[in-house]
């Protein structure tokens, strides 16, 4: 923490800028603890920190992230998002303008989401100990009266269903980063999900097994932990796999596989064979899943490995990566 | 070892014990018939450390049995080691016997490793009047399958997948019989008791009543695929001088342009096609089999189009199974007797692994109808199982040395001696072309190729050595050892298996392992300069290595320099697409402008041309093989691979074409950011007679390489080099970088008994573990 003057007159700007966007009566109670009014369901709580670079891309800023992605995380537990809180950390000497426009994009995604930001504190660290800002915040739900949604539900014959394309979040990042200027931009998917996820519990939530949504790793990675906690396989049909055109051509201009890219707005979701075709039109017919694709199936094997069959006709492992696609080939 | 002080008496009795590969060898018969013929008494028998020996007899008699014993073991046979002791002469042995095996022990004794058939077998099956007249499972302690057909141990037929055929009276007359050459030769096997051939149509229905070689050669006559069960796996075989037919294999095999290898019936056969050394003579005709890859003459692409076109070499091989001669048996019209078989003009036929889409060999019959239907128009089966699935060996011959390229059958599981002891080590190998390797004492065992663990049937497989192998050896390893790339499927098994069986894992960098397997082949001991030229490894600072002077002492290395770093533009995709590679060179040059012109028909060259101009810092790589992809790139002669090492082995075949050449004095530099090639590439960029620039750039490559490894053997006081990794198959520059490496006073060590390319990395991996601190207690 800054002792230095600077870093006390940039807290108190900051107080005020946050309280010019986000401010409600919640945040103006002024207590160390906000008090909440009871609710008649069980309470879905969860916490997730953001941290992007950069911190503004086509389709959203690191603001519209901290708030999608808490309140994706609830969506997908099959909850109602009701309240956020927000921890900031800020690096000193960090531009007031960007953090204005930071904290203004977070407004609107919680406005537009439903959610109220009821708890917030921020932190300013020495120039260099930090990386601009990083977002944490933390999402209360209520849950579905009868859900059951659980990672290790998923049983072999169960069917996969994705909500929209593939990779577009992480490939946005990248073009920006990489400076790769291509003649359509990328736009990140960056959305609240629980409008989706409400309308596809009150479709066949009995039959939904579980659903995810497969920000950093990917597909990949969200594959390879449901296969692992329920203690199935996983074979996915490449064919069936939605993809843009232009995040297609990204990755294969920069040599990463689409799986093991980062998503923000999109939900894989695992049901019943049964109810899989309703679940497919429940999705396609909202805004956010138009999309939407059955894109494999839950197998048994002993290995829970996740596989894909590829257009070529062959059929290969889709591994989770521990961190950047590093180069294989000897 | 040696025998002996002068007896007190001369009766004597000794028991011996015998370790190596000695047992389904025909080593107790021989052991039977040498004591019979001394007039000794007593009995030989198998257990799990190899062979025990009872011997009494007059003393002289010993001694010249021990003579023998030394020196005329059968052919399949290795004695390792013997140990002698003098025991007390006992009275009532009046006969020498061979006794059941013995269960106990610690296991020392090998698995012999499969071989051809041998000539007093194949006169049987070419003789009329013997009853294994055209039998096509014929074989005898001194040759047949063994390892593939081998559960675990001791090696005895209930072990094996002969299990299944209970011998006739006549086969267990001659199994039973001392004398006889099938004396406990656990595959016996004859027309009336043993595994029998079938001919299958794709959708695997039996033709029953069809003679299945007749149907197989008159198909591959007509040009058909047929599918042939082999010794390790399947086959793809088809007319090699039918274009149409290898038109057609390559469309169904999604095999566009890697080159098929061929098999033919002999030597005389092959001359034709390519040149042939003596030693390549004598490997062809080796009781192992290999592929050999000889060098091709002119005509062959001509005479066998779409074999191998545009690749300096041809694949070759001999047959090795009795169902492979009946084949060209039954094309020459089933003569009578073995003379025709040297003087036959034989057919060409390849004879190309049956793993499609990358996975391992297809081995048991109804999987091959299903995975093999749609590429083959029938199939040539036999109902013994295939227990280890084995694929071909292959290697090749450059400036008088002999290099693997895959080892495999013929060769596994035979031991690599190491120079010490050492814990029991199970090293995983890396991601492409993996096997793994097993120490047990001061011994190394290499499994065969595996192949690329990128899926699942391929993991199995990984598994499915692992497990046989380590019974085999009934060992549990102590210590675990892999690379150190996080993302590989061995590295995670290895954690996992670490992790349950609560013992050290150790992470060994790729080139480090490159060139300690070198260092293991040659059990050297001490400080080497390391040179490993291979394509792309992860490095200890998270690099992407591959051209490193290193020097390596044990488990201790240090990377004293490096090529300099090429952007890789798209990772593996770059590694995969050379004109990637050559982007990046033009870009390195300052032409960056030129390559969307230059690679007009690649639809992400314009992306590629912004993206390598646009100052983004784009990881690059040291891997000479990535140099190599450059090279080609910008000659113009590979722009995408099709098969990996493609635009190497082009540029490698243009160099051969047009002989030596001297290299560009002003061709590299050795900078404080590495051995810089940039400079030969500068002179690719402009060349025009292709095949005269290749063959000058390999020759400023293995000058440049020579400078710059002296320059640092001198600064570290280094008598000693090691050369590995993928590129030292390029025997262009291995042959020059031998000799001039050499020529300079400098001991130069290369693989030998493994692959230098990945093949060969799990040995290494296991000899740095074994002197790392984490497993010397
Ligand atoms: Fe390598
Ligand atoms: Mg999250
Ligand atoms: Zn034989
Ligand atoms: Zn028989």
């Amino acid at each position: 923490l800054s002792h230095g003057g600077g870093g006390r007159a940039m807290v108190q700007l900051v107080r005020e800028l946050f309280a010019r966007h986000l401010g409600n009566t919640w945040l103006e109670q002024g207590n160390d603890g906000t008090v909440l009014p009871p609710i008649s369901g069980r309470l879905v709580l969860t916490t997730d920190s953001h941290v992007v670079a950069p911190l503004f891309f086509p389709g959203g800023d690191i603001g519209s992230l901290a708030v999608h992605g808490t309140v994706n995380d609830l969506a997908v537990m099959g909850a109602r998002p009701l309240w956020l809180t927000a921890g900031f950390i800020l690096e000193e000497g960090f531009p007031l303008g960007d953090l204005d426009r930071i904290a203004a994009s977070m407004a609107r995604a919680c406005a537009a989401a439903g959610v109220l930001l009821v708890a917030g504190d921020t932190k300013v660290v020495e120039h260099g100990k930090g990386d601009g800002v990083f977002i944490t915040t933390t999402g209360v739900g209520e849950a579905h009266p009868h859900c059951t949604l659980s990672g290790s539900a998923a049983r072999p014959g169960d069917v996969v269903l994705l909500s929209g394309t593939l990779g577009d979040h992480g490939m946005a990042i990248m073009s920006q980063r990489e400076n790769l200027g291509f003649d359509t931009p990328i736009e990140s998917d960056s959305a609240a999900l629980h409008g989706l996820t409400a309308q596809l519990m009150a479709c066949a939530g009995a039959d939904i097994r579980l659903m995810r949504d497969p920000t950093r790793g990917g597909l990949a990675a969200t594959m390879n932990e449901i296969a692992d906690q329920s203690g199935v396989g996983v074979l996915l049909d490449e064919a069936a796999i939605p993809l843009r055109p232009e995040v297609a051509a990204a990755c294969e201009l920069l040599g990463l596989d689409p799986l093991n890219v980062a998503n923000e707005g999109k939900l894989v979701l695992v049901c019943a064979e049964q109810a899989a075709t309703a679940l497919l039109a429940t999705m396609r017919a909202h805004p956010l899943g138009r999309a939407a694709a059955r894109i494999g199936g839950i197998t048994t094997d002993a290995n829970h490995f996740v596989q894909m069959r590829t257009q070529l006709g062959g059929c290969r492992m889709v591994d989770w990566l521990s961190g950047e696609q590093l180069p294989r080939i000897c | 070892m040696t025998l002996l002080e002068a007896p007190v008496t001369s009766l004597a009795q000794h028991r011996v014990r015998v370790r190596g590969v000695v047992q389904g060898v025909g080593f107790r018969p021989w052991i039977w018939r040498l004591a019979h013929e001394h007039g000794l008494r007593g009995w030989v028998r198998n257990d799990a450390e190899g062979v025990e020996i009872l011997l009494q007899g007059e003393h002289a008699a010993i001694a010249a049995f021990a003579l023998r014993l030394e020196h005329e073991a059968p052919p399949l046979a290795r004695i390792d080691t013997l140990h002698w002791a003098s025991q007390a002469p006992q009275a009532g042995l009046h006969d020498f016997a061979i006794l059941a095996s013995a269960h106990h022990g610690t296991a020392r004794t090998l698995i012999s490793h499969d071989s051809a058939v041998c000539p007093d077998c194949l006169a049987e099956i070419f003789d009329p009047n013997a009853r294994r007249w055209r039998y096509a499972f014929s074989n005898c302690t001194h040759c047949g399958p063994r390892y593939t057909i081998t559960r675990g141990i001791p090696y005895d037929r209930a072990r094996t997948s002969m299990a299944a055929f209970p011998m006739c009276a006549a086969c267990a007359a001659e199994y039973a019989d001392p004398g006889d050459r099938r004396f406990h030769a656990e595959p016996i096997a004859c027309p009336i008791c043993g595994p029998r051939l079938g001919w299958l149509d794709a959708h695997g229905h039996a033709q029953d009543g069809t003679d299945a070689l007749q149907a197989a050669v008159a198909a591959l006559r007509a040009g058909a695929i047929v599918a042939i069960k082999g010794l390790g796996g399947f086959h793809l075989a088809c007319d090699a001088r039918n274009a149409d037919a290898v038109q057609r294999l390559r469309q169904r095999k999604q095999r566009e342009m890697k080159p098929f290898a061929l098999m033919l019936a002999n030597l005389h056969s092959i001359e034709p096609l390519a040149l042939l050394d003596a030693d390549e003579r004598a490997r062809l005709q080796s009781p192992e089999r290999p592929i050999a890859l000889l060098r091709k003459r002119g005509r062959v692409d001509a005479l066998l189009p779409g074999v191998c076109d545009g690749m300096a070499r041809l694949g070759v091989m001999l047959p090795y199974t009795p169902l492979h001669y009946l084949l060209f048996h039954e094309y020459a019209g089933r003569p009578a007797g073995s003379t025709w078989l040297d003087a036959f003009d034989s057919p060409a036929l390849v004879m190309t692994s049956a793993n499609p889409c990358g996975e391992p060999l297809v081995a048991d019959n109804a999987e091959a109808v299903r995975r093999l239907g749609g590429i083959a128009d029938a199939l040539l089966v036999h109902d013994r199982a295939i227990v280890v699935r084995c694929d071909d060996s292959v290697l090749q011959h450059a400036g008088g040395q002999m290099q693997f390229v895959r080892r495999a059958r013929g060769y596994v599981p035979r031991a690599i001696r190491l120079q010490a002891d050492g814990p029991v080590v199970l090293a995983v190998g890396a991601h492409l072309k993996n096997t793994l390797c097993i120490t047990r004492g001061d011994e190394a065992f290499i499994s065969q190729h595996i192949g690329t663990l990128d899926n699942a049937a391929t993991r199995a497989m990984f598994d499915e050595v692992a497990q046989h192998l380590l019974g085999l050896l009934q060992v549990q390893p102590v210590v675990l050892a892999h690379d150190l790339h996080p993302d590989f499927h061995s590295t995670r098994y290895a954690q996992t298996l670490a992790a349950r069986l609560d013992v050290p894992c150790i992470a060994v960098q790729h080139h480090h392992a490159h060139i300690a397997a070198v260092a293991a082949d040659h059990r050297h001991s001490g400080p080497l300069l390391g040179l490993a030229l291979d394509g792309v490894g992860l490095g200890t600072d998270g690099g992407a290595w591959g051209g490193e002077l290193l020097r390596i002492d044990g488990a201790h290395c240090e990377r004293i320099d490096h090529l300099r770093a090429l952007a890789l533009p798209g990772g593996d995709r770059a590694a995969r697409e050379p004109w990637r590679m050559a982007a990046a060179a033009l870009a390195a040059m300052g032409h960056g402008d030129t390559i969307a012109r230059r690679f007009a028909g690649q639809p992400q060259a314009l992306a590629v041309q912004r993206w390598l101009t646009s100052g983004a810092a784009i990881p690059g790589s040291s891997s000479l093989g990535r140099w190599f992809d450059a090279a080609a790139g910008l000659l113009g002669i590979c722009a995408v691979m099709d098969f990996e090492a493609e635009a190497a082995m082009r540029l490698e075949a243009l160099a051969l074409r047009h002989g030596p050449a001297q290299p560009w004095h002003d061709g590299f530099r050795i900078t404080r950011d590495g051995l810089d090639l940039l400079p030969a590439l500068q002179h690719l960029h402009s060349a025009t007679d292709t095949a005269e620039a290749a063959a000058r750039f390999h020759a400023t490559l293995a000058a440049a390489l020579v400078a710059w490894s002296l320059q640092a053997a001198q600064a570290h006081d280094l008598g000693v080099i090691a050369l590995g990794g993928g590129c030292l198959l390029n025997t262009v520059l291995a042959t020059m970088l031998r000799a001039q490496l050499a020529a300079h006073g400098l001991l130069v060590l290369e693989a030998q008994q493994v692959p230098p390319n990945d093949g060969g990395l799990s040995l290494g991996q296991a000899w740095v573990a074994r002197q790392h601190p984490a497993s010397i207690h």
